[in-house]
C-alpha cells in the first residue's frame, strides 16, 4: 500500500516537472539496439524517425520535439535503466524504440508507473501490448502476419508443412499461430525450433527435406533470413517442390536484393514492402533513400515512420499534453500510412493494418517483394481470441 | 546419414581454417588474440566488396581476401603486437579486445550494420548426387581448399626450414636468437599468414556463417573452443577439433534438435574435464 | 625463529588489516555520491552491482589465480533465483539475497571441481562452457525463466519492511551500495587473515604450497564458492533493482565485460573491480551518449591505449594509495613482501 503511494506520489512529482519544463521542448526517447547483432534494426528505426522529423519539422503545438537516441546494446536491463533515466532525468514526454521483445517488456512497468506512453517500433510479441496500459504498437504483431499466411496455404494446395523457427519468443509465437491456423484448416504441420545463434542451418534443413513438405514455413529474426534462404537453395529443397512461406522477415527489404536469386519465388505474408503500390510509399521509399544512400527502408523503418507519426499526432490532438491524456488520444487514431491504411485498435492498443500475400520478384532489375493479395484490416488474432 | 558427416567435416574444414591462425598465435607464440576474428572479418569483407561493387569474380577475390588481412597482420605486428609478446595475459586480452571493438564499430561505420551478401557463381552452387549421397558443391568446394591447406600447413611445419626456425623460436626463443635466427621476423611472419588463413576463412565462410559487423565478437567463442578442445601444441590437434566439434555440432542438431545446442558445450566440458591439456595434445 | 616468524606474520597482516586513509575517503565519495548526484542514482546502481560482479572475480582471479570467463554463470544464476522467488510472492529482498547466494553457492562449489584442474586456457573455457550451457538451459525452460522473452511480473517488496524502491532509483542505490560494502568488508577480512595468505602462496605456487601443508585443493573449493555466493549476490541485486531478468544475464558478453572491467581497474587489491567498474561504465555512459551508433570504437581505442601506455603501472599508482601494498618495510621478512599481483 505504502508502495503505491510513494509511487503514485513519484509520479505526480514527474507529472508536475514534467508540465513545467513542457512549456519549451517535449523529449522523446528512443532507445534502440544501435550496437550488437540487431544493430540493423536501431538503424533503419532511427534513420525513418529522423526522417520523419526532417519531413515534418520538429514544432508540434507550438512546442519542440527533441528526440534523444539511446543505445541498449539489446540488453534488456540497459534498457530498463536508460527508460528510467530517461523518464526520471530527461522527463521525456514519450519513450518509443525496443527492438526486441524483452527489451520492450522490461520497461513497461516504468510506463504504468510514471505515466509516460511506450511506443513499440518493432518487436512484435503479440503478449508486449498486455504488459502496460501505456504501450501502444506501430509495428506489427506475428500472429497478424502469420495467420493469413496459414490461411493462403490451406487455399492453395498445401497439404503437409514443416514450419522452422527460430527457438524464442517471437519465433514460437509465429509456430503456434501457423500451427493453429492451418491444422484448423485441415493441414499437416510438423514443427522443427532452432537456436537463435545459429550459424549453420544445414542438419534442420537435412531433416526438411526428409520430411518432404509441400511447404516450409520460416520465421527467423531479419538478419539472419539471407544464410537460410541460400542453404535452403544450396540443399535443392527448391527443386524438389518445397515451397517457402513465412512472415516478411526472411524476405526483408533491408537485405533482400543481396540475396540473389536464391529469394525468387518465396511466398511472405507482411504488413510492409518497399514495393507496396501507393503514392505515399513511393515518397517515402525515395525520401528514405535519398537520405539514407545505402539503405533501403523495411517493415522497421516503416514501423519508426509510423511511430513518429502517432506521437506527432497525439501530441497535436492534446496539445502537447502527455501522459493518460496523450495515449488515450492514440487510441482509435487512424491514417494513411506508406504500408496502407492502419489504425490503433482502442481496446487493445495494437495496431490493425492489411497484411498483404508477396512474392520476391525482379523489379527493374532489383529484387522485392511484389504484392498480389491483400487481407483487409487484420486484428492481433491472439488478443482477439481472447476478447471473445 | 552420411549427408550429414558431410556437411559436419564441411563446417570443421571451414572453423580450422579460421582458428587455425589463432592455435598458432596462442598456441606457438603464446599470445592471447582475441581479435583473431576481426582478421577473418576483414577478408569477408574483401569479397563481399570487390564482388558487389567492383564486379570481381568470386574466385579472384579469395587470394586477396587471404593478401588485405595478412598485411593488416603484418602492420598491426610489427607496430602495435610486438610490444605485447612479454606482458602479460590479461594485458592481451583487454588489448586485443579494444582491438576487436574499433574493427567492429569501424566497419559498421564504413559498411553498414546490415548483413554483406556474396553471390557464389553457379557452378558452386547447388547439388550433386555421388554414390547415392547429397553433395553440396560449395560445401565440396570448401573441404577441397581446406583439405589443401592443412596438407600444406603440416608440411611447411615440419618439412621446411621456416618451420624447423619456427618451432626453435617457440620453444626458446633466446637460444633460437642465439643460433642467428630471426626470431622477430618469424614471428611475424607466422602472424601475417595467421591472420590470412583467417582473412580466407571469412571469405570462405561468409555464404554460410554470414558475414556483418559483430562477426568477430559471434564467433569468438568457436575458435577459443577449437583451440583447446584440440590442445595448442600442433597443427593436426585443432584440425582433429574442428571436425570433431563440426560433425558434432551438426550431428546433434540434427538427431536432438531440442537440445543440439548444448552438444557442442558439453563435448568441449567433457573433452576438458577428461583431458584439460586439449584432445590432442602431446602428453607432457 | 619460528615464533618470531608467527608474530611478524601476524603483525603484518594486523598492519594489512588496517583501514587506511585512502580506503576511508573511497567510502565516503561513494557514499556521499547518494546525495551530491541524485539524478544519476540508477547509473550508479548499475555500477555498484557490476563493482560487487567484480570483486567476486577479483576474489579468485586476483587472489586465487584461477582465470574465468563464465562468471555470469553465478550471476544470472542469482538473477534468476531472486527473481523467480520474487515473482512467486516472496517479495522480501534480503531473503532473495540469501537464496540467491546460496543457490550461486552451490552451482560454484559442484562446479569447482570442473573448473580447477588444466591450464589457464582449459579453465577459461570449462568456466565458459558452464555459463554457455546454463544460459541455453535458461532458454529452455521458459515455463520458469520466460526464456527469451524474460522473466516479467517481479514486484519486489521494501526493504527491511521499510524502504521502497522508488522510480529515482535512490533506494535501489542505497541498497546496492551498502550490501556491496558490506560484502566488500568481509572479503577484505577475508583475504589479510591467514586463509587469505595461503591462497595468495597457492597462487605463486601452488607446489610449494602444498609442500608446507597448506590444503591447495580445499582452500581453492572454498574460495571458488565464496565467489560464485558473491556474484549471485550481485545478480540478485540487478534483478530486484531492475525488477526484470532476460537470458542475457548469463551471455557470454556479460562474462567478458566483468573481466575487462576487472582488468581495467587491476587485479589482486579487491578495489580494481570497483574502480574499474567506474571508469568502464561512466566512459561507455558519456560516449554512447555522444555517439549512440559508434561508442565502441572510442571505449577500443582507449583500451589500445591504456595497454600501450602499461597498464600495470597505471594500477600501480592507483594502489600505491593504499600503503599496505607498496609498504616493503626492511624489517618485514623476505617471503611476506607484497609482490604485485601475478597476473594470469
Amino acid at each position: 500500500m505504502l508502495r503505491r503511494t510513494f509511487v503514485g506520489a513519484a509520479a505526480a512529482m514527474l507529472a508536475l516537472s514534467g508540465s513545467a519544463l513542457a512549456q519549451e521542448t517535449l523529449k522523446v526517447g528512443l532507445i534502440l539496439p544501435m550496437t550488437g547483432p540487431f544493430a540493423s534494426t536501431g538503424r533503419q528505426i532511427e534513420a525513418a524517425a529522423k526522417l520523419y522529423m526532417q519531413q515534418k519539422g520538429d514544432t508540434v503545438a507550438g512546442k519542440k520535439i527533441q528526440l534523444i537516441v539511446k543505445d541498449d546494446t539489446g540488453v534488456a536491463d540497459v534498457t530498463k535503466r536508460l527508460a528510467q533515466e530517461l523518464i526520471v532525468n530527461d522527463k521525456i514526454s514519450v519513450m518509443a524504440g525496443f527492438g526486441l521483445t524483452p527489451l520492450a517488456l522490461a520497461p513497461a512497468p516504468l510506463a504504468t508507473q510514471a505515466k509516460v506512453p511506450q511506443v513499440v517500433m518493432a518487436a512484435a510479441t503479440a503478449t508486449i501490448t498486455e504488459a502496460s496500459p501505456f504501450i501502444v504498437r506501430t509495428s506489427f504483431t506475428l500472429p497478424q502476419a502469420t495467420v493469413p499466411m496459414a490461411e493462403w496455404a490451406a487455399q492453395n494446395g498445401i497439404k503437409k508443412v514443416v514450419t522452422l523457427v527460430s527457438d524464442y519468443g517471437p519465433g514460437i509465437d509465429a509456430e503456434k499461430a501457423f500451427t493453429g491456423a492451418f491444422a484448423g484448416k485441415g493441414g499437416q504441420v510438423e514443427n522443427l525450433r532452432v537456436p537463435l545463434a545459429n550459424p549453420d542451418f544445414s542438419p534442420f534443413l537435412q531433416k526438411v527435406t526428409d520430411a518432404k513438405p509441400d511447404a516450409l514455413f520460416v520465421f527467423v529474426p531479419s538478419g539472419i533470413g539471407a544464410q537460410f534462404m541460400k542453404q535452403f537453395v544450396e540443399r535443392g529443397l527448391d527443386k524438389s517442390g518445397v515451397k517457402l512461406i513465412g512472415p516478411g522477415d526472411v524476405t526483408d527489404d533491408d537485405i533482400l536484393n543481396g540475396m540473389g536469386d536464391v529469394a525468387l519465388g518465396a511466398i511472405t505474408t507482411q504488413h510492409y514492402s518497399a514495393a507496396h503500390d501507393s503514392p505515399e510509399n513511393k515518397a517515402f521509399v525515395e525520401a528514405f533513400k535519398r537520405a539514407n544512400p545505402n539503405m533501403r527502408p523495411n517493415f522497421m523503418a516503416v514501423g519508426g515512420y509510423d511511430g513518429m507519426h502517432l506521437i506527432y499526432e497525439g501530441l497535436k490532438k492534446t496539445n502537447g499534453q502527455g501522459g493518460q491524456a496523450l495515449i488515450d488520444a492514440m487510441k482509435g487514431m487512424s491514417w494513411t500510412s506508406p504500408r496502407g491504411p492502419i489504425s490503433i485498435d482502442p481496446q487493445t492498443r495494437d495496431i490493425v493494418q492489411n497484411i498483404y500475400v508477396r512474392k520476391v520478384e525482379r523489379v527493374n532489375g532489383e529484387l522485392y517483394n511484389v504484392e498480389f493479395a491483400t487481407i483487409a484490416n487484420v486484428k492481433d488474432p491472439v488478443k482477439a481470441a481472447k476478447s471473445n | 546419414m552420411l549427408t550429414i558427416l558431410f556437411d559436419g567435416i564441411a563446417y570443421g574444414m571451414l572453423l580450422f581454417v579460421l582458428a587455425c591462425g589463432l592455435a598458432v598465435t596462442l598456441g606457438l607464440m603464446n599470445f592471447v588474440n582475441l581479435a583473431h576474428g576481426a582478421f577473418a572479418m576483414a577478408g569477408g569483407y574483401v569479397t563481399a566488396v570487390l564482388m558487389n561493387r567492383h564486379g570481381v569474380p568470386f574466385l579472384a577475390t579469395l587470394p586477396l581476401a587471404f593478401i588485405v588481412p595478412a598485411l593488416i597482420g603484418l602492420v598491426l605486428e610489427r607496430t602495435l603486437y610486438k610490444r605485447l609478446y612479454a606482458r602479460s595475459h590479461l594485458d592481451q586480452v583487454l588489448f586485443s579486445i579494444g582491438l576487436v571493438f574499433m574493427a567492429v564499430a569501424a566497419i559498421d561505420y564504413s559498411m553498414g550494420s546490415q548483413q554483406q551478401l556474396i553471390q557464389l557463381p553457379s557452378w558452386l552452387q547447388g547439388r550433386v548426387e555421388i554414390l547415392g549421397i547429397q553433395v553440396g558443391l560449395y560445401r565440396s568446394f570448401i573441404i577441397a581448399v581446406c583439405g589443401a591447406l592443412v596438407v600444406a600447413l603440416q608440411l611447411i611445419l615440419t618439412k621446411t626450414r621456416f618451420g624447423s626456425r619456427l618451432r626453435a623460436a617457440v620453444d626458446d626463443p633466446r637460444v633460437a636468437r642465439g643460433l642467428g635466427i630471426n626470431v622477430s621476423l618469424i614471428f611475424a611472419a607466422t602472424f601475417a599468414v595467421g591472420s590470412g588463413l583467417a582473412g580466407l576463412g571469412g571469405a570462405l565462410g561468409a555464404e554460410i556463417l554470414g558475414l556483418d559487423p559483430t562477426f568477430p565478437l559471434k564467433f569468438m567463442i568457436y575458435f577459443l573452443i577449437v583451440v583447446t578442445v584440440g590442445g595448442t601444441t600442433s597443427i593436426t590437434g585443432p584440425f582433429l577439433a574442428s571436425l570433431l566439434l563440426g560433425i558434432a555440432d551438426v550431428a546433434g542438431k540434427y538427431y536432438v534438435p531440442s537440445v543440439g545446442a548444448f552438444v557442442i558445450y558439453t563435448l568441449m566440458i567433457v573433452v576438458l574435464v577428461l583431458r584439460p591439456q586439449g584432445l590432442f595434445d602431446r602428453a607432457r | 625463529m619460528l615464533s618470531n616468524t608467527a608474530d611478524s606474520v601476524r603483525a603484518s597482516l594486523n598492519r594489512r588489516g588496517r583501514w587506511k586513509i585512502g580506503e576511508i575517503a573511497f567510502w565516503l565519495v561513494a557514499a556521499s555520491t547518494l546525495f551530491l548526484l541524485p539524478e544519476r542514482h540508477l547509473i550508479l546502481n548499475e555500477i555498484a552491482i557490476i563493482g560487487l560482479f567484480a570483486l567476486s572475480l577479483d576474489l579468485i582471479l586476483g587472489y586465487a589465480g584461477i582465470v574465468s570467463l563464465g562468471h555470469a554463470a553465478f550471476f544470472g544464476l542469482g538473477a534468476y533465483a531472486a527473481g523467480i522467488l520474487a515473482r512467486d510472492g516472496f517479495a522480501d529482498p534480503l531473503l532473495g539475497l540469501g537464496v540467491a547466494a546460496i543457490a550461486a553457492a552451490v552451482l560454484g562449489f559442484v562446479t569447482s571441481f570442473l573448473v580447477l584442474r588444466g591450464s589457464d586456457l582449459t579453465k577459461l573455457m570449462v568456466t565458459l562452457g558452464v555459463a554457455l550451457v546454463l544460459g541455453e538451459i535458461a532458454n529452455q525452460a521458459s515455463w520458469l525463466t520466460g526464456g527469451a522473452d524474460g522473466l516479467q511480473g517481479i514486484a519486489m517488496g521494501p526493504i527491511l519492511g521499510l524502504f521502497e524502491f522508488d522510480i529515482f532509483g535512490t533506494t535501489a542505490y542505497t541498497y546496492s551500495l551498502v550490501v556491496t560494502f558490506l560484502l566488500f568488508v568481509v572479503a577484505r577480512r577475508i583475504v589479510v587473515s591467514p586463509y587469505g595468505l595461503s591462497l595468495r602462496s597457492i597462487r605463486d605456487n601452488a607446489l610449494r604450497a602444498r609442500a608446507v601443508g597448506i590444503p591447495v585443493n580445499r582452500r581453492l573449493v572454498a574460495i571458488y564458492t565464496l565467489s560464485a555466493a558473491y556474484a549471485g549476490v550481485a545478480g540478485a541485486l540487478l534483478a530486484q533493482t531492475t525488477q526484470f531478468v532476460s537470458l542475457d544475464v548469463l551471455a557470454f558478453h556479460r562474462s567478458a565485460d566483468v573481466m575487462l572491467v576487472l582488468v581495467i581497474g587491476g587485479v589482486g587489491y579487491l578495489y580494481g573491480g570497483l574502480i574499474g567498474a567506474i571508469i568502464f561504465k561512466v566512459l561507455q555512459d558519456v560516449i554512447s551518449a555522444w555517439t549512440p551508433q559508434y561508442w565502441q570504437f572510442w571505449i577500443g581505442l582507449i583500451l589500445v591505449l591504456i595497454v600501450l601506455a602499461g597498464r600495470e603501472r597505471l594500477t600501480e599508482r592507483v594502489r600505491a594509495l593504499w600503503p599496505r601494498s607498496r609498504g616493503r618495510t626492511v624489517d618485514r621478512p623476505q617471503p611476506l613482501t607484497t609482490t604485485p599481483a601475478r597476473e594470469v
